[in-house]
């Protein structure tokens, strides 16, 4: 278990100044590494095997043939410092490892190294560096210090997306047999059984018939939960956390209300019983087709016209940026909709044109604020205005609640923080981070609530959603301060009365 | 890592989950429990005696909302909640009550 760690002082959002620097204050924090039995089910090598540095060198010259931004952000970065106070990690840790410029220059030692005339003869000149085990080990910590969150991106004037070379290292670690447990494992249950968490068809059917009977017992209404229905309009794809855990679950039901009330037939498949794709973390672009291929596989075999995602921040980005290219082509879903299309789109569309009925009662006495995931806000897009991952999700909230209000504008939209938790990074073993890493949105949080008396947080990404439920104790708040937007919508919809 | 009970080793993986689930037993339940700071009540043993046959049947551990309504049925509605889980196994109902139930981690976005 993570040893005992001090959980921060929260400071002033208004008066967020840079930490002063902590050297080394989180060198020691790491996730397991991946076993064999976790590695070469995805094909790679099970251990670091003789010649590893070579083998890492030769697929980092691989990726900079393949992927010209990652060679572009190699050489253009002029250390202006912009980037330097705006991640989490850092202004959490107060590491300066952390920075985002100090994060990208562990990959661009070794670059100038090898790839520069100027490091292969005077490496010590340039800050050139050998890729050895010292390095690696130092890679496999600070990368795992990074959640793809890409909130340095919006402020370098160059653009340079620190995600992406956080995802480039993962990879190279991958292919030389040091991958890391989390991500390794969960990729493998998702091709052994069909998602993340691991649950086998006849328990998800299980679970979701106790979720109908719970759902009439509330309502009075036979809301169902449609599994591998052939010929239905809508394929339904979501975390497999909607399933199990609290508050995702709460959401789950609100999807399912709002097609009943809706009059939509729809369907959840157990071959693709997960929206998640755990390969962008990794930065596998074939083990993110393949997760995603089981999308294609199962709107064919279904018959579907439409597929629409539920709430998860990461799944978004793929679906919405990566989908085509991974998957497509979708030319045998219905063309009058986008491919894919996110459950907000499809229930904003629909309370804008009164399809369904909402009653704010329903959630007396919440006062709510929301927290846009990294992913949705700065990797994807919603409806078909700009800035619309930022307003649809908004309309939805303030049509469901009677009072909504929103955090530091430094700290939502495409300034978002991540929550501290994504990027594969929601495992026990890394807590100390998760929980210094919340910090900047914890301290936008904590203004809100004595400000405007904010009761509860909504999410829109299981990671978001599963890391608050365990950080927010951490602050003195109940975890059931988090929620999701279905519930929200759940709590409101007027169910029976619709045609 | 491992524990010994009885004598044996049993291997567990990092965070103290058992490699090979046939070999847990109750003495070991109580073991790993003290170890995670917990003394087995009768209640203790309700929930972790429900996960083992959710287990047995479905290769998983049971949803948070599926164990809360079995503890519904068993021990009456006013423990049916996630409020008194949690005051059982501080660490999450989810994860420390399998690790005892000598039951894989629940992972993924959970
Ligand atoms: S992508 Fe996010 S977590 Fe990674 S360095 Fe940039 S700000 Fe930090
Ligand atoms: S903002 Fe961009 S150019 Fe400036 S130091 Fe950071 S990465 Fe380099």
């Amino acid at each position: 278990m993570a040893a005992p760690f001090d959980t921060p002082v929260l400071g002033d959002v208004t008066e967020r100044g840079i930490p002063a620097l902590k050297a080394g204050a989180m060198a020691g924090s790491k996730p397991y590494v991946a076993a064999a039995a976790h590695q070469e089910p995805l094909g790679f090598p099970g251990v670091l095997e003789d010649g590893w540095e070579k083998k890492a060198i030769g697929h980092m010259g691989e990726l900079l043939g393949k992927y010209r931004s990652l060679q572009v952000f190699m050489d253009i970065c002029v250390k202006c410092g912009a980037c330097t106070d705006k991640c989490h990690f850092f202004l959490g840790t107060s590491d300066p490892k952390n920075m985002p410029v100090a994060r990208a220059d562990l990959f661009r030692s070794v670059y100038r190294r090898y790839f520069t005339a100027a490091g292969k003869l005077a490496p010590g000149l340039v800050g050139a560096r050998e890729m050895n085990k010292e390095t690696l080990d130092e890679w496999f910590n600070y990368f795992h210090q990074c959640s793809q969150c890409r909130r340095c991106s919006v402020f370098c004037p160059y653009g340079i997306d620190t995600a992406e070379i956080s995802m480039a290292a993962r990879d190279i670690m991958d292919a030389i047999g040091q991958g890391q447990k989390y991500c390794n494992e969960i990729i493998g249950k998702v091709h052994r059984i069909g998602n993340n968490l691991g649950l086998p068809p006849p328990a998800l059917l299980d679970t979701l018939e106790g979720l109908e009977e719970d759902m009439e017992a509330d309502t009075g209404v036979a809301v169902k939960m449609p599994i591998d229905v052939h010929g239905a309009e809508v394929l339904l794809v979501t975390p497999s956390a909607d399933f199990f855990a609290e508050p995702h679950v709460l959401g789950l039901i609100g999807y399912a209300k709002v097609f009943h009330a809706a009059g939509t037939s729809w369907t959840l498949s157990t071959k693709a019983s997960e929206a998640g794709n755990f390969g962008m973390f990794i930065g596998n672009y074939e083990q993110m087709r393949k997760i995603s291929l089981r999308i294609r596989e199962a709107a064919l075999e279904l018959g579907v016209k439409r597929i629409i995602f539920g709430e998860c921040g990461h799944a978004w980005r793929v679906a919405y940026s990566f989908l085509n290219t991974l998957a497509g082509p979708w030319d045998f879903l219905d063309p009058r909709y986008p491919v894919p299309q996110h459950i907000l789109e499809f229930t904003n569309d629909l309370i804008s044109r009164k399809g369904i009925k909402l009653d704010k009662s329903g959630n007396d006495g919440m006062v709510l604020t929301v927290h846009d995931s990294c992913n949705v806000a700065r990797g994807a897009r919603m409806g078909d205005k700009p800035g619309g991952q930022f307003t649809i999700p908004r309309d939805v909230i303030r049509a469901s609640v009677p009072k909504f209000v929103d955090m530091h504008p430094d700290t939502i939209c495409d300034k978002t923080f991540c929550c501290g938790g994504g990027g594969g990074l929601l495992t026990d073993e890394l807590i100390e981070l998760r929980v210094k890493g919340s910090v900047p949105r914890m301290e936008a949080l904590k203004a809100v609530v004595e400000q405007d008396g904010v009761t509860h947080m909504a999410a829109m990404c299981a990671i978001c959603k599963a890391q608050f439920t365990k950080i927010l104790p951490y602050f003195g708040h109940d975890r059931e301060m988090v929620v999701s937007v279905h519930q929200l919508v759940s709590n409101a919809i007027v169910l029976g009365d619709n045609d | 890592m491992a524990y010994t009970s009885n004598g044996a080793t049993i291997e567990a993986d990092e965070e103290g989950y058992l490699i090979n689930i046939t070999e847990w037993d109750e003495g070991l339940a109580d073991q790993i429990a003290k170890d995670e700071g917990i003394t087995m009540s009768p209640e203790h043993w309700e929930v972790v005696n429900f996960l083992r046959e959710y287990y047995s049947e479905y290769q998983i551990a049971p949803a948070v909302r599926v164990l809360t309504k079995a503890i519904a049925k068993k021990m009456g509605p006013d423990k049916g909640n996630n409020k008194y889980l949690y005051e059982l196994f501080p660490y999450g109902p989810g994860k420390q009550a399998c690790k005892i139930a000598g039951l894989p981690k629940p992972t993924g976005c959970v």
